[in-house]
């Protein structure tokens, strides 16, 4: 069955006798792309699908570990860096018109502003630090940034063009927007990037240095202000980079970002709070559960099954899956 | 801190009884008594979480789960059994006690941000389940159909006596919170939130005071619940959400989690901020929301209820 | 001592001048009518354009005149969708500011939340929300005394749907439906209706309102190889429906939205995936489709015009169904003045042939909402724009 026979209340597209270059797209798509799928192919989608948001999710991960490692702080304002990246790369490319190859460093480094921001204005001004009070004042400032980006971009949703079109390749039987192999690539890199920095630079070892002992650390005249700064800077740039290439994929508008913080918060506890491959890990693994749990038990609860496999995790294992009972006893939080 | 005068308190209550009688005589703000039964409804809440959060130092985001359930068995009990309203309430709270046993039990063992997560995680499932069992909760539109509350035929039909009916509850609460401050429990759960290792070689049972606590902040929130949902009548998913569980936190934080007057505090302030005065700012609220909060995180971190102690601080400078 | 006073004085003195200056125009007095929507938060693509529908219709009544001389005083309050909010704002608007009437709330959840007022306190209420449930009261079987409303609903949209598929010969269906409110009353009724039209619902499945991807949905959809695909939501959702469905090369299957696709944002969002794509809207959505003998061509065409030159803005049908709503009340309050009892028996007896934006209302005691699934148009989206279908 490639050419489906034509069926009564076929679309009429399909009967515009000239074929503009997107109607061209489709024929070809539906030429390879056959109406019916096979339980295998099914299944291989659903695993494509939750591997691109879990993939989503991890990127939100990775920047709560980075703050929460140097300073023990869960930035709840993490899921607004994704929707402002999101929304400024809009501004950037589709508004100002600039190349991708332009906008897209131009927007991480205009988060990055914005995470700069939060530290100095939000976090660092609290004189008695409690876990209630960080985590109020990063709501305090999710708050602020949904409000501003309501004022600036209005509450509609915004499309950005996918970086290299929307022909979907398929595989097996399930289809892959290009635009999935973007996000999954960027955590790659991101992944790559983020262990070369830790591992081989001076400044990441300071950081990692902080995460471990902050007075050591500034014993050792590692200026541990400037390392809190730079968590936040490099966090709020990691968020920016899920937001950009996910928008393609899902539309962005101005409160998306507390959902995408709750399921990041999620997916870094699932993996063990401050472990970087225990980020990724759960970040995959909650977007793959809610994928398979809509496609295969109940849409409606398929957000409840990534929590509910949270919460059995949990009560084994109450540092994550990767994350150290011995390193959670020394934080505070 | 465990002192609790008994000067405040009778102002408290003079303040409660004469609230109706004061904003009646002022057109503009006639309806603040109404604001007030909303206020009163929080307030049972925070006194758990208070001490639950301040005195223990437990996080929960997920109380929200327990106000809907007391709220849900009422309604469906009432709604589509026809219960007498007054059993339904306490089968409600029986049921949160238990909820909050099986939940409270593993999650507390659980430490800071994991605790979080886990009742943050409990919260959103119950929401769901609030959602999607529509044979039972009427789904997203919510449910209508819940009759009032009545008592030996008197009738809680205005809205001066439903407020009457929800101090009076508050205020019971508040007395027996009080008790357990300022009884052994209190100091015991002092003791597990300084250290938890020494209040355990004190001979402190930690585990079984952390449960009794969670499981009483979760019964005053199931009351809460149910009171709000024989006032409106009406009950849908939404107004239990995860947001609402953030908004009890925003709350606490506020007014001052160490203290039980900064949790009437905060109730009393957020519930009027967002339902009466930040309404001039229209699409600016959230804006002004924010920042408050965010001020008063920054120079306030004792809340509200610390502000007297940092102003004669300035004093003696 | 004497500077406080003179400073009391003052006020006094100013606030008198105020009172003096404010009544400009000669009326001989206001009618209040209320109005709640949820023109905030996370709803608000409904409430806002009612909020503004509201206002402008209100500005225009009194620069001509007011009704039979009197100011038409409108009082807004924002819902922000929330069921206590609207409770506290319906309460206020019925005790303390005495309205005549009260137009919305925007949604159903908060609609059926102030059901219980309206009756309580004996005040007409028009809903601009969708559900059936608010004009019918299971336990009677009628309408509720005191409340009204003017969308369409999702029985009729359904209705709509369910012929048109009937007509071509499908039966075999899948639906789609966002968990919130809208979603889950069209789901309901898509599945009561379906044995009326012989219809068999091969996969039922929903999604989150702020999911990013639906595919895992769509996938086992094309799994069983339905006939047609009925999707029912609103906000950005609907359009990431669509854009997954077509790269999952499904676009041969037709694709119905719901009536809560009636914006053209929705068409140029989904980036050519809603070619093809059918949905019922009211005649308010497409007032320069209607043929020139329609009855609404006159309204729709009007209203479009004086809401795009006010607002610069397109026009949402949402904002529709306030326009329906005041200009019911408003015509109420001109022939009967503002008993409010008085209103509510005008509604009920003599709204007959009502031309509004949304269609022809006949309210009756039994039928509070007064439109058929005729209210609806089949229409279908052709190169980015709607068009009627056939």
């Amino acid at each position: 069955m490639i050419f489906s026979p034509p069926e009564a209340g076929k679309p009429f597209t399909n009967k515009i006798p000239q074929v503009h270059l997107r109607e061209f797209h489709k024929i070809v798509t539906r030429f390879y792309s056959m109406e019916t799928i096979t339980l295998s192919g099914q299944l291989f989608q659903y695993l494509i699908t939750g591997i691109t948001v879990g993939s989503v999710y991890a990127m939100v991960a990775v920047g709560f570990n980075i703050i929460y490692n140097v300073t023990e702080i869960i930035n709840f304002a993490q899921g607004e860096f994704v929707m402002l990246g999101g929304l400024i790369m809009v501004f950037f490319h589709v508004v100002m018109g600039l190349p991708l190859i332009m906008a897209f460093p131009a927007t991480v480094i205009l988060v990055m502003l914005v995470g700069i921001l939060l530290d100095r204005l939000a976090i660092r001004p609290i004189r008695q630090p409690s876990v209630l009070t960080l985590i109020i004042a990063t709501i305090a400032a999710s708050i602020l940034l949904k409000g501003a980006a309501m004022f600036i971009w209005g509450k509609d949703p915004y499309d950005l063009p996918a970086f290299s079109g929307r022909n979907p390749i398929t595989v097996f039987g399930a289809v892959i927007q290009p635009q999935y192999l973007w996000v999954i690539g960027f955590l790659i890199v991101i992944v790559i990037v983020l262990s070369i920095f830790f591992d081989r630079t001076i400044i990441g070892k300071a950081m990692s240095a902080c995460a471990d002992n902050p007075n050591a650390a500034s014993l050792v005249g590692i200026n541990v202000k400037q390392m809190i700064l730079l968590s936040f800077a490099l966090s709020a740039a990691i968020g920016a980079v899920a937001g950009i290439t996910v928008t393609p994929i899902s539309l962005m508008e101005y409160d998306r970002g507390a959902m995408l913080a709750v399921k990041g918060f999620g997916a870094a506890i699932l993996g063990g709070l401050g472990s970087f491959p225990g980020a990724i890990l759960g970040g995959l693994i909650m977007g793959t559960i809610e994928s398979f749990g809509a496609g295969v038990i109940s849409s409606g609860y398929k957000d409840a099954f990534a929590l509910i496999v949270l919460l059995i995790v949990l009560f084994f294992r109450p540092s994550g899956i990767l994350g150290s009972i011995e390193i959670s006893k020394i934080k505070r939080f | 801190m465990l002192r609790i005068g008994k000067i405040p308190i009778a102002v408290f209550a003079l303040f409660i009884i004469a609230f109706p009688w004061v904003t009646h005589e002022i057109p503009s703000i006639e309806h603040y008594t109404d604001i007030m039964i909303f206020a009163g409804i929080y307030c049972l809440i925070t006194m758990g979480l208070s001490l639950l959060m301040g005195y223990t130092g437990q996080i929960s985001i997920g109380h929200a789960a327990f106000y809907g359930i007391g709220a849900y068995t009422s309604a469906i009990l009432t709604a589509q059994y026809g219960l007498n309203p007054w059993p339904c309430i306490i089968v409600g709270m029986a049921i949160s006690a238990v909820i909050a046993v099986l939940v409270g039990a593993p999650s507390l063992k659980l430490k800071g941000h994991y605790l979080a997560m886990a009742t943050l995680a409990f919260g959103i499932i119950v929401y769901i389940i609030f959602n999607e069992e529509a044979a039972w909760t009427g789904g997203p539109d919510g449910m209508t159909g819940i009759p009032g509350l009545s008592l030996f035929g008197f009738e809680f039909d205005s809205v001066k006596k439903y407020y009457y009916l929800v101090w009076i509850f508050v205020f019971a609460a508040f007395i027996f919170t009080v008790n357990i401050i300022q009884s052994g429990i209190g100091r015991a759960l002092r003791a597990i939130h300084v250290s938890e290792p020494a209040a355990s070689a004190m001979g402190v049972d930690i585990s079984r005071f952390k449960i009794l606590v969670f499981v009483y902040s979760a019964v005053l929130a199931s009351l809460a619940g149910s009171l709000y949902a024989h006032y409106l009548n009406f009950i849908n998913p939404s107004t239990f959400d995860l947001f609402f569980s953030i908004k009890l936190l925003i709350m606490i934080a506020l007014g001052g989690m160490y203290n039980i007057w900064g949790a009437i505090i905060g109730a009393g302030l957020i519930t009027f901020l967002s339902y009466e005065w930040l309404y001039y700012f229209q699409e600016y609220e959230v804006i002004v929301y924010g920042a408050i909060l965010l001020l008063v995180t920054i120079f306030f971190p004792k809340g509200l209820v610390g502000v007297p102690g940092i102003v004669k601080g300035w004093f003696r400078e | 001592m004497t500077l406080k006073r003179i400073a009391i004085f003052t006020t006094i003195c100013l606030f008198c001048l105020g009172l003096m200056v404010s009544p400009a125009m000669a009326f001989k007095g206001t009618y209040k009518v209320g109005a709640v929507f949820s023109a905030t938060g996370r709803t608000s693509f409904l409430g806002d354009p009612e909020k503004k529908t509201a206002e402008m219709i209100a500005e225009q009544i009194n620069k001509a005149g007011g009704i039979n001389g009197h100011k038409l005083e409108l009082i807004v309050y924002d819902t922000e969708g929330d069921a206590t909010k609207a409770n506290l704002a319906v309460k206020k608007l019925m005790t303390q500011d005495k309205v005549s009437a009260v137009i919305g709330p925007s949604l159903s959840g908060t609609s059926l939340a102030v059901l219980p007022l309206a009756e309580k306190y004996k005040t007409p209420l028009i809903s601009c929300a969708a559900s059936y449930k608010i004009v019918h009261n299971d336990k009677t079987g009628k309408p509720y005394k005191w409340v009204f409303k003017t969308p369409q609903t999702d029985t009729m949209a359904v209705e709509a749907i369910y012929a048109r598929l009937q007509k071509k010969g499908i039966n075999k269906i899948a639906i789609v439906s966002v968990t919130s409110g809208f979603g889950a009353s069209g789901r309901g009724e898509l599945i009561r209706l379906a044995p009326k039209y012989k219809m068999n619902i091969v996969a039922d499945e929903k999604y989150g309102p702020k999911d990013t991807d639906m595919t895992a949905q769509m996938t086992k959809i094309k799994g069983k190889a339905p006939q047609a695909i009925i999707n029912w939501s609103v906000g950005p959702t609907q359009v990431t429906v669509l854009r997954n469905n077509r790269d999952l090369g499904m676009t041969s299957i037709p694709f119905y939205q719901s009536h809560g696709f009636g914006s053209r944002k929705n068409i140029k969002l989904a980036a050519g995936a809603a070619e093809g794509v059918f949905c019922p809207l009211g005649s308010c959505n497409i007032a320069g489709l209607l043929p020139a003998n329609d009855p609404q061509k006159g309204v729709t065409t009007k209203y479009m015009k004086d809401y795009m030159a006010k607002y610069n803005e397109p026009l949402s049908s949402f904002g529709g169904h306030a326009w329906d709503a005041l200009h019911m009340v408003v015509k109420a309050l001109s022939k009967v003045g503002n008993d409010k009892a008085k209103i509510r028996d005008y509604l009920e007896n003599h709204i007959k042939g009502f031309v509004g934006q949304h269609g022809i209302f006949n309210y009756s005691a039994d039928d509070h909402n007064g439109l058929t699934k005729d209210a609806f148009n089949m229409v279908v989206v052709k190169d980015g724009d709607w068009a009627l279908a056939d």
